[in-house]
C-alpha cells in the first residue's frame, strides 16, 4: 500500500491543478468546456467527461475526494474514477431521470416519507446544484468550492449534508445525498462502470467482487483469503 | 381501432409463479392457453449469465429486473383525508418485470403458514375472546383449511426444489425442523443448506436464550434435483447474488427454470411478452368475462378473446385490472361496503445489526437467498397475546443472502458518514457484520385500503392505483415487543455493538426504506360475497370465469414470505379449475 506522504502529496497536486480551472469559469461556461479538454490530462486521467461542463468537474473531483479521501487506508474516490463513474452515469437511462416515474404534478412540500418528489432527475440535481452551490460559495468566500481548503470544503459538505445551505435552487440535502449515493456506488461497482479503479473500494472492506463461488467457504468463519476479481477479470 | 384474435380457452395475465403455475395446470388439461406478460422475455440464460449478472449497481441500484415505474406506478397515501403521491423511485418494495415475474428475482424463502392464520379472525376470537380484536382491525378467515392446502404445499415444494429439515411427517416427529410447523404429508425434496457461519452464532445464541431454531426452509436447492416436471436444479454455491438477480447456478426456482422449461413443450401454450393487458373484457350484464383488451409492443391495441381469464400478475396489478375492468364492487373505506380493494396490507419489519471485532468473520457476502436460520417462538400464536395485547408475531432470522458493499454496507451507530472517518469504519465493520431481522405479520384495517388515483394515469393514460396505508396501535406494539425479545439473542452473542431498526410509536409508512416486497390483500378469498372478492377457489364472486390468483387474495399478513403460500393457492384453484369448473363453468359456490 501507498504510504501516507505519497497520497497526501498527490492530493496537493490534484487540488492546486483543479483550482486553476474555475478561475476561467467565472468567465462563462463557453470557455469552461474548452478548459476541460485542457485540464483532463494534467490529471493523469485521460478521461474527457462527456456531460460535466469544466467548472462541474472540478467541483466533483474536488468533492468526492472529501468524501472518500486517500489516506492511511488506501486511494481516495478519485484514485478510484469515481467522477468517470458519475459522468458516465448521467449519460444513462438513470441520469436522465427514464427509471423514475416523472409525471406532474410535482409536490416540493412532500413529507420525507414520500421519497423524491420533484422534478429535478440526477442530471438536473447535478447541473443546477452545482451551480447553485459554487455560486453560494463566491459570494461567502469569494472562491468557488473547488478553490476552497480542504477544511473549508467539509465544513460545506457539513452544512450541504444537514440542510443548513439555503442554495435558493434546490434542497441542499438532496445535492448532498445524490453525490454521496453515487460517490459510494462509484467506489463499490464492478470496474465496468468506470469506478472502482483497481478494485480499490473493494480490497479496502474485503468484498470479493464477481467470485461468486464459496461452496467451500460457507461455514467456516474464517477471514476469506482471495483476492477481489471483477466480471471482466481483473484481479486486486 | 383494437385487432381481435382469434379466441382460446384462456387467457393468463402476467406471467410469474402465479400465472406460470396456472397455464401449466390449464394445458395440462387439455386447454389452449395464452399467457400475457408486460415486460420482455428473459431467462437464466442469457440474461443472468455468470459473470456479468454479478454486477450490483446493474441489477440491485438500477433494479433491471425491476418493475419500470416510468410507465406505471403507484400512488402512496397515508390516511383517506390525504392526497396521494406518487411512488417515483423504487425503494420500499420492488416488483417484478418480465418472464418470471418477481419470481424470476425472489430470494427464495419457500414457507408454508400456521393452519390458525388461515382463519385468524376465529382463531383469535376463540382463544382471545371477541373484545380482543381491535375496532377498525379487519382481519378474516381464508375459507381454506391447511388440510386442504397440504397437497398442494407439498407439489409445489417439489416443484420448487425446496431444501429444508421437516419436524413431523405424517404424525411422527421426525427432525430438528421448527418444532412449531403442522403436520407434513412428506419430507422437503432436499436436505436443508448449510448454515453460514452468522446463522451458527444465531443458532446457538438462540438455544441459550431458550427458543427453539431451525433452518429456513429455502427454494435453493442444497444438491441435484429433478423435479416432477423433468426440470433439473444444481447445488448452490452460496454465491451472495440471489434477491434481485436471476441465478446464474439454475439453484434457485424459478418458474422460467421450474416450469417455463416443460410448458414450452406443450403445444396449447403461447406466451407473448412485451403484451400490457388494459382490461377485462365483460359481456353487457357483467357476469362473464370475454377475454382481455391489451396493447403489444408496437403500442396496438389487441383484443383476446378467452373463455377463462387468469389474472395473475404482481399482488397490486391484479387489483388495479379488477378495479379497471369493473369486476367486484370498489371498496369503500367510510361505509366498509365494497370489496375490491379492501384489505390491503404488508409486513412489519425490524433489524438488528450485530458488529463484532476483528476475529469474528461473518463474511456477508457469502450467503444464499432462502437460507439461515430462524426461530418462530415468536411468530404467529406461538406465544400467548392475551397479557401482550396485540395480534401477530414475526419469526426471527439470520437470513445471510449475500451484502454487496454499495446497499449491503451497514456501520455501528455513532461511526462517521463520510470521510477517513468513514473509510476507518467501512473497512473494519464490512466482514464482521450480522444482519437478523423480525419479518413481523401486519394485520389488516377498515382504512388501509386500494383504489384508482383521482390525478395520475401510466403510460396508457389510465388511472394509478391508489395505496392509502399506514402503521397502526398493533403494528407497533407488535413490532417493538418482538423486536426486545430478538435483541436477547443479539446480546447473547456479545458482539461490540448493537443496533436495532425498530419503528417508534407514530411513525409513518416510510415508501424510502426498503422493507419486503410482500405486498397482499386488496383482492381477498373468503367465504362471504359481502366481505370478500374472491371464493375459497380464488374465483370472482361477480364473474364466475375470472379466476384472481396470488397474494392479493390474502386477507392479512404472516410474518412468513408469501411465495410459499401463492403457489400453494394457485395449485388449489386450479385443481378447482380442473375437477369441477370446465366440466360444469359456473360459480363454484354459491353466494
Amino acid at each position: 500500500m501507498p504510504d501516507d506522504k505519497a497520497f497526501n502529496g498527490r492530493r496537493d497536486f490534484l487540488r492546486k491543478t483543479l483550482a486553476v480551472i474555475p478561475a476561467i469559469t467565472v468567465a462563462g461556461y463557453g470557455v469552461a468546456t474548452t478548459a476541460a479538454s485542457q485540464a483532463a490530462p494534467t490529471l493523469q486521467n485521460p478521461y474527457r467527461p462527456r456531460f460535466f461542463t469544466a467548472a462541474e468537474w472540478a467541483f466533483v473531483n474536488a468533492a468526492v475526494a472529501r468524501l472518500i479521501p486517500s489516506d492511511a487506508n488506501g486511494p481516495g474516490a478519485v484514485e478510484a474514477g469515481v467522477p468517470e463513474f458519475i459522468d458516465r452515469q448521467l449519460e444513462t437511462a438513470y441520469g436522465h431521470g427514464n427509471l423514475w416515474y416523472m409525471q406532474a404534478p410535482f409536490s416540493a412540500d412532500a413529507a420525507p416519507e414520500f421519497g423524491h418528489q420533484l422534478k429535478l432527475v440526477p442530471r438536473d440535481i447535478y447541473r443546477i446544484g452545482i451551480a447553485a452551490l459554487d455560486r453560494w460559495c463566491q459570494s461567502q468566500h469569494g472562491k468557488v468550492f473547488a478553490e476552497l481548503e480542504p477544511a473549508g470544503q467539509d465544513d460545506l459538505l457539513r452544512q450541504l449534508e444537514g440542510g443548513h445551505l439555503d442554495l435558493q435552487d434546490l434542497p441542499s440535502t438532496l445535492l448532498f445525498s445524490q453525490l454521496w449515493q453515487n460517490t459510494r456506488e462509484g467506489f463499490f461497482a464492478d470496474p465496468i462502470h468506470g469506478g472502482n479503479r483497481g478494485l480499490v473500494g473493494w480490497k479496502l472492506v474485503g468484498f470479493p467482487g464477481a467470485r461468486a463461488d464459496f461452496m467451500d467457504w460457507v461455514d467456516r468463519g474464517e477471514k476469506y483469503p482471495f483476492p477481489p476479481v471483477s466480471i471482466s477479470g481483473e484481479r486486486g | 381501432m383494437a385487432t381481435t384474435l382469434k379466441p382460446v380457452n384462456a387467457v393468463v395475465v402476467g406471467f410469474g409463479w402465479a400465472g406460470s403455475i396456472l397455464a401449466k395446470e390449464l394445458t395440462e388439461a387439455g386447454l389452449q392457453v395464452v399467457a400475457l406478460e408486460r415486460g420482455p422475455h428473459q431467462d437464466t440464460y442469457p440474461d443472468g449469465a455468470y459473470p456479468n449478472t454479478l454486477d450490483e449497481l446493474t441489477y440491485n441500484s438500477r433494479g433491471k429486473l425491476f418493475q419500470d415505474l416510468s410507465k406505471s406506478t403507484v400512488s402512496i397515501r397515508h390516511g383517506v383525508n390525504d392526497t396521494a403521491l406518487p411512488y417515483r423511485q423504487l425503494s420500499a418494495f420492488l416488483p417484478g418485470n418480465g418472464v418470471g415475474g418477481a419470481g424470476l428475482h425472489w430470494s427464495g424463502v419457500h414457507f408454508r403458514i400456521m393452519p390458525e392464520e388461515l382463519r385468524l379472525r376465529s382463531h383469535y376470537e376463540e382463544r382471545y375472546g371477541k373484545g380482543f380484536i381491535p375496532e377498525g382491525m379487519t382481519i378474516q378467515d381464508y375459507g381454506v383449511s391447511y388440510e386442504e392446502l397440504e397437497p398442494h404445499f407439498d407439489f409445489a415444494e417439489k416443484v420448487f426444489g425446496t431444501s429444508g429439515t421437516a419436524y413431523k411427517v405424517k404424525g411422527q416427529v421426525v427432525g430438528d425442523g421448527n418444532p412449531f410447523a403442522p403436520d407434513r404429508s412428506d419430507h422437503f425434496p432436499l436436505p436443508a443448506l448449510k448454515d453460514v457461519y452468522s446463522a451458527q452464532l444465531f443458532r446457538k445464541a438462540a438455544e441459550e436464550v431458550g427458543m427453539r431454531p431451525y433452518a429456513m426452509p429455502a427454494a435453493n436447492a442444497s444438491g441435484p434435483w429433478t423435479n416432477p416436471y423433468g426440470v433439473q436444479m444444481g447445488p448452490c454455491n452460496f454465491c451472495g447474488f440471489c434477491s434481485g438477480y436471476a441465478c446464474y447456478m439454475y439453484s434457485k426456482a424459478s418458474p422460467n427454470l421450474n416450469i417455463l422449461p416443460a410448458l414450452k413443450q406443450s403445444e396449447l401454450f403461447e406466451l407473448r411478452v412485451n403484451s400490457n393487458v388494459l382490461r377485462v373484457n365483460l359481456d353487457s350484464d357483467g357476469k362473464r368475462a370475454t377475454g382481455v383488451t391489451y396493447v403489444d409492443a408496437q403500442g396496438r391495441e389487441i383484443v383476446q378473446p378467452a373463455d377463462l381469464v387468469i389474472v395473475s400478475a404482481f399482488q397490486f396489478h391484479n387489483v388495479h385490472l379488477m378495479l379497471l375492468s369493473g369486476i367486484g364492487k370498489p371498496y369503500d373505506p367510510r361505509t366498509g361496503e365494497g370489496v375490491v380493494g379492501k384489505n390491503f396490507a404488508y409486513q412489519n419489519m425490524a433489524t438488528i445489526k450485530a458488529f463484532f471485532d476483528r476475529d469474528v468473520h461473518t463474511n456477508p457476502f457469502i450467503g444464499t437467498g432462502g437460507g439461515g436460520v430462524a426461530v418462530d417462538d415468536f411468530n404467529a400464536d406461538n406465544f400467548d397475546h392475551g397479557p401482550l395485547g396485540f395480534v401477530g408475531g414475526s419469526p426471527f432470522w439470520v437470513n445471510q443472502a449475500g451484502s454487496k458493499p454499495i446497499r449491503g454496507l451497514s456501520l455501528p451507530p455513532g461511526a462517521p458518514s463520510w470521510g477517513s472517518g468513514w473509510k476507518q469504519a467501512a473497512k473494519d465493520a464490512y466482514t464482521h457484520t450480522l444482519s437478523m431481522d423480525a419479518h413481523g405479520s401486519n394485520m389488516s384495517y377498515r382504512d388501509n385500503y386500494l383504489d384508482l388515483d383521482p390525478t395520475y394515469k401510466d403510460a396508457y393514460g389510465q388511472p394509478l392505483l391508489r395505496m392509502t396505508f399506514d402503521w397502526k396501535e398493533n403494528e407497533y406494539k407488535m413490532t417493538r415487543y418482538v423486536t426486545e425479545q430478538m435483541r436477547k439473542i443479539a446480546e447473547a452473542m456479545n458482539p461490540k455493538a448493537i443496533a436495532v431498526h425498530v419503528k417508534n410509536f407514530g411513525d409513518h409508512f416510510n415508501t424510502r426504506v426498503y422493507q419486503t416486497t410482500h405486498l397482499l390483500g386488496g383482492a381477498i378469498m373468503g367465504s362471504d360475497p359481502k366481505t370478500s372478492a374472491v371464493n375459497r377457489y380464488l374465483q370472482s364472486w361477480d364473474v364466475h370465469n375470472v379466476f384472481v390468483i396470488g397474494a392479493s387474495a390474502f386477507p392479512q399478513g404472516t410474518g412468513y414470505n408469501p411465495t410459499g403460500l401463492v403457489a400453494a393457492l394457485a395449485y388449489w384453484s386450479a385443481k378447482a379449475i380442473r375437477e369441477q369448473y370446465l366440466k360444469n363453468p359456473g360459480p363454484l359456490v354459491q353466494a
